[in-house]
């Protein structure tokens, strides 16, 4: 085996494309050497650099193998053809029987030149989201300009370079020199292989593994917390961004003005954590502290203290803005801005914000009763649901919406169940956010969600592979995960059918409602395929009629999957699917055979008893309409015996025709009984 | 290094730049949003020729007037602003070389580059590159133009804006840019523009005649597809300028609303490109 080791050192790479790009590079690494059989890759990321170590074997076999061509006397556009594709020449084929044949001899290849003529290649098409051009002499891109490409094997340089035609690739040819800290080790230095590198950079400042940036950057600030008696707000997604952006982090701690400390805990966290990236403190008892904490790129030369100077005025001056914004904001009410929600586009064909607020005021008051909130609260609640919009705040800072107009209803001497659904009925923004769980947010988030859909739908906007630029899918699992996770019993369709009459009078012309719930269906099986339930099952109760009762829909799913578990329900599946095989083949014959069972013609014990099992049936309805699914299955689960001994004991195919067609309607009575629960012909295993 | 005053500043960065082989240009005489939209940027950009210049262009943003009251927010502003094609090997050694001669020494302070993808609708244009951070303060901007008026560049420029102000506040330690040090000898950045800032703040938002804007704009709008059609590239992009300031003062009077916005700035983008394919096919000529 060979040590291969890629470094591709660049100006500087957003952070929230390095590790994916680390990642990219292995991948495609790993694919295009696949004939050197590379083992144990590793991938590292940061601010100037990705990189790759990779075992490889020395070399590619040489190899011969035989290719059978085309027929001797065959037109000689099939031999030029045959030629082409193996790049070969006429004299090298010979005849075998009535065949031309080719022997192919493949050279071995060393690792190195296997791997100078693959990255350039790699290295050309690399998937980075946004590429650039730059300087004056190549079409070559990169997510910035790349300055220096390290290539080596076993301590040797791989040459290669990006020469591509009159392209000159910028001059860049792979090497071993590569560069530390920009400022504290300014230079390139030359390296063997992947540990003289890392070391190398170590010394020169520059923490080439993320795990160890972002321990430095977590112990470090932990440790000025802790020295003034604080802890840090635990946030991994900023430790995440921060370590793509120092190659050598030096925690430092900064002050918060006393009188910046009053500010929401909402507008104080944007400026700090979104604007500037810095982690927040808490007091002991659990109190937002006047410091932040943040990772600086330089071990400066006083110290810190410029640093430290610089960047709480930065926050100074960020607070200062907020609290112009905050203090204006709250001169008006919020109920004075609804007006200018009438200038505010939601969307050119769906009109503006001020209407849409109208059609949630409208559909929140329908929702209200179902979900047991207040008619008057949640119409309340809706019409002031996008008045922070045109407040100041939210102007400055878009991300504040919804909680900002918390805080001005609360104010305003609003209800607090109406400031809360103001601020909670954009949720579940993601997996990481919980539904709304109070009535009154539940109401005004439906009626946000549904309209969104109903909307979005009429005007032809509906999500198509990856492509979801309004976010429609979202809101289609928002509905869902509030449903379920307030066990909601809502009727669906009429819901929908409501969104859609708020539109009446105007031009845009919703879809049959029928099709948004099917769009809600599915976004469920996608979702419940994600948690790990079996999706033949769902299918096969979506497939049994449809519900537009979610929390009902899958109570069914539930049963059927645990009635499939067990040996009745396996041997009834078994059961199922012979019914459905001879009725398939005799169909075929002389069929449909849907008419129902003469209980006069039912001459064996075995098919006596089965019609009379099926009677019994009836119980499925009544316990299924009752919702006692598990108790439905039961029942069901009395099915097996009866019919595992027709299945034993008679002739479906009896020679007398009216014998034969009687028993297959029996059959049939049993595929259409159990589908009246879920079209178990779905059910796969 | 002493602390430099504002004019100082300007005259420190003219020097270095210069030994860069930029040429010092003058401000441009027509009121723009940014010192993009000289000439010797948006139309130099574009085409095979080599060019450097650096200059300082007075910035106009009606709607960030604040009455002379907000101490970081100002209705006109100074942008210095460098532009390199193609973009040198070391621009981002020569852009901290600059930092240094105004006394921000990188062992002192925390520069860093954070992603900025840069976007102008108006002029169709855009590039990548990053806000130049120093301890957590956004001291500039730096793109590689990637577009401009619809067309690929031939060669990527370099180029970088400070917002001199700011930047000055910073080095002269100012909370309010009406303190600044404009000259090193008593004179204030308030004494020189605080009643300009008052003044033009009502002008902006109360008193700019929105009738006179409007035909303005028609006016500016004929005239330069006017010039086109003489394939005078320079008098146009003149009129695409103009179009361009009185888009944003008749946004800053609140008369445009958010359709009509995306069709103002699709017109301005529309002259922009006009000239800049006149700019091309005059240069190639």
């Amino acid at each position: 085996m060979a040590a291969l080791f890629l470094e591709l050192f660049s100006e500087e790479i957003p952070a929230r494309m390095q590790a994916r790009a680390a990642d990219d590079l292995v991948r495609l690494l790993t694919e295009a050497l696949a004939a050197l059989n590379p083992t144990d890759a590793t991938p590292f990321f940061g601010p100037r650099r990705i990189a790759c170590a990779m075992q490889v074997t020395a070399l590619v076999e040489a190899s011969s193998t035989t290719e059978r061509g085309p027929r001797a006397n065959a037109p000689e556009q099939a031999l030029a053809g045959f030629l082409r594709k193996h790049n070969a020449e006429r004299d090298a084929l010979r005849r075998e029987g009535d065949y031309w044949v080719l022997d192919k001899k493949a050279e071995a290849v060393s690792a190195s030149t296997l791997i100078a003529s693959v990255v350039p290649q790699l290295l050309r098409r690399f998937p980075w989201p946004k590429s650039m051009r730059w300087g004056g002499s190549s079409n070559f891109v990169w997510v910035r300009p790349l300055r220096r490409i390290v290539c080596l094997l076993d301590g040797a340089i791989v040459p290669f370079d990006l020469r591509d035609g009159a392209d000159d690739g910028h001059g860049l040819t792979s090497g071993n020199l590569t560069e530390g800290h920009r400022f504290h080790a300014p230079g390139a230095f030359a390296v063997t292989g992947v540990d003289d590198w890392r070391a190398g950079l170590a010394a020169r400042h520059v923490l080439v593994d993320v795990a160890d940036r972002k321990r430095a950057i977590a112990d470090g600030i932990a440790a000025l917390a802790s020295a003034k008696g604080l802890s840090v707000v635990d946030d991994p997604g900023l430790l995440d961004e921060v370590a793509g952006l120092v190659e050598r982090p030096v925690p430092l701690l900064g002050r918060i003005a006393a009188e910046h400390m009053d500010l929401p805990p909402e507008v104080m966290q944007v400026s700090m954590r979104v604007n500037q990236r810095y982690f927040a403190m808490r007091t002991a008892d659990g109190k937002a502290a006047p410091y932040f904490a943040f990772a600086a790129n330089v071990a400066a030369d006083d110290g810190g203290a410029a640093i430290i100077a610089g960047n709480e005025r930065v926050l100074r001056a960020r607070f200062s803005d907020a609290r112009h914004f905050w203090d204006l904001d709250r001169k008006a009410l919020l109920e004075s801005r609804i007006p200018s929600l009438g200038h505010v586009t939601f969307q050119a064909k769906l009109g503006t914000q001020g209407e849409r607020v109208v059609r949630l005021r409208r559909l929140a008051g329908i929702v209200a009763p179902q979900v047991g909130a207040g008619p008057a609260l949640a119409e309340r609640a809706a019409e002031l649901a996008k008045a922070d919009l045109v407040a100041g705040m939210v102007g400055e800072f878009p991300e504040l919406q919804g909680v900002m107009g918390r805080y001005y209803a609360l104010h305003d001497g609003e209800p607090a169940e109406v400031a809360d659904a103001i601020r909670d009925h954009y949720a579940p923004r993601g997996p990481g956010e919980g539904a709304p769980a109070s009535p009154v947010s539940i109401a005004v988030a439906l009626a946000d969600k549904l309209d969104q859909l109903v909307g979005f739908f009429a005007i032809g906007e509906k999500p198509s592979g990856a492509g979801d630029p309004y976010a429609l899918r979202r809101a289609a699992l928002g509905i869902i995960r509030i449903i379920r996770e307030n066990g909601l019993r809502l009727p669906l369709l009429a819901l929908i059918g409501a969104a859609g009459d708020a539109y009446a009078g105007t031009s845009v012309e919703p879809v049959p409602p029928a099709e948004i719930l099917e769009f809600l269906a599915d976004r469920l099986r996608v979702q419940l395929r994600a948690e790990g339930a079996r999706h033949d099952v769902l299918t096969a109760v979506f497939a049994a009629g449809s519900d537009d009762d979610i929390v009902r829909l899958l109570a069914r799913a539930d049963a059927v999957a645990a009635l499939l578990v067990g040996a009745d329900g396996a041997n009834l599946m078994t059961a199922y699917r012979r019914a459905a095989n001879i009725l398939r083949i005799e169909d075929r014959k002389d069929g449909p055979h849907t008419g129902s069972v003469d209980p006069a013609r039912c001459r064996e014990q075995a098919e006596i008893d089965l019609n009379h099992a099926l009677d019994g049936m009836h119980d499925v309805d009544r316990l299924l309409g009752a919702e006692d699914f598990a108790g439905a299955m039961g029942v069901m689960s009395n099915l097996r015996a009866p019919l595992d001994a027709f299945f034993e004991k008679v002739t479906v195919n009896a020679p007398e025709p009216e014998l034969r067609r009687n028993r297959l309607h029996l059959l049939h009575r049993v595929r259409s009984t159990m589908d009246r629960v879920a079209d178990f012909s779905r059910i796969e295993g | 290094m002493s602390v430099p005053s504002f004019q100082e500043l300007i005259l420190r960065l003219h020097t270095f730049w210069a030994r860069q082989g930029c040429v010092i240009l003058q401000p441009y005489d027509v009121e723009m949003g940014a010192g993009t939209f000289h000439p010797a940027t948006t139309l130099r950009a574009l085409g095979p020729k080599p060019w450097r210049a650096a200059y300082v262009q007075p910035s106009r943003r009606p709607t960030d007037g604040r009455y002379g009251e907000n101490p970081n927010r100002l209705q006109h502003y100074y942008q210095y602003q460098v532009i390199m094609k193609p973009s040198p090997e070391d621009a981002q050694e020569l852009l901290l070389a600059s930092y240094r001669e105004i006394g921000l020494d990188p062992l002192r302070h925390d520069f860093r580059f954070v992603e900025d993808d840069w976007e102008s609708p108006t002029l169709g244009a855009w590039g990548l590159g990053w806000e130049v951070w120093c301890d957590g303060m956004e001291v500039g901007q730096f793109t590689y133009f990637q577009q401009v008026g619809g067309i690929p560049v031939t060669y990527p420029s370099f180029e970088m804006t400070y917002g001199l102000e700011r930047l000055a506040m910073y080095v002269q330690d100012k909370e309010n840019v009406y303190d600044l040090d404009f000259n090193g000898a008593g004179v204030t950045y308030g004494e020189v523009f605080l009643r300009a800032e008052r003044e033009y703040s009502a002008h902006n938002f109360e008193f700019a005649d929105t009738a006179m804007l409007s035909r303005h704009f028609a006016d500016a709008e004929g005239e330069c597809a006017a010039l086109l059609g003489r394939k005078l590239a320079l008098p146009a992009y003149d009129q695409c300028i103009k179009a361009s300031h009185l888009f944003n003062l008749l946004d800053a009077r609140g008369v445009i609303s958010v359709t009509e916005r995306a069709s103002f700035i699709g017109r301005v983008r529309a002259l922009a490109k006009g000239c800049c394919e006149a700019w091309v096919a005059g240069e190639a000529a």
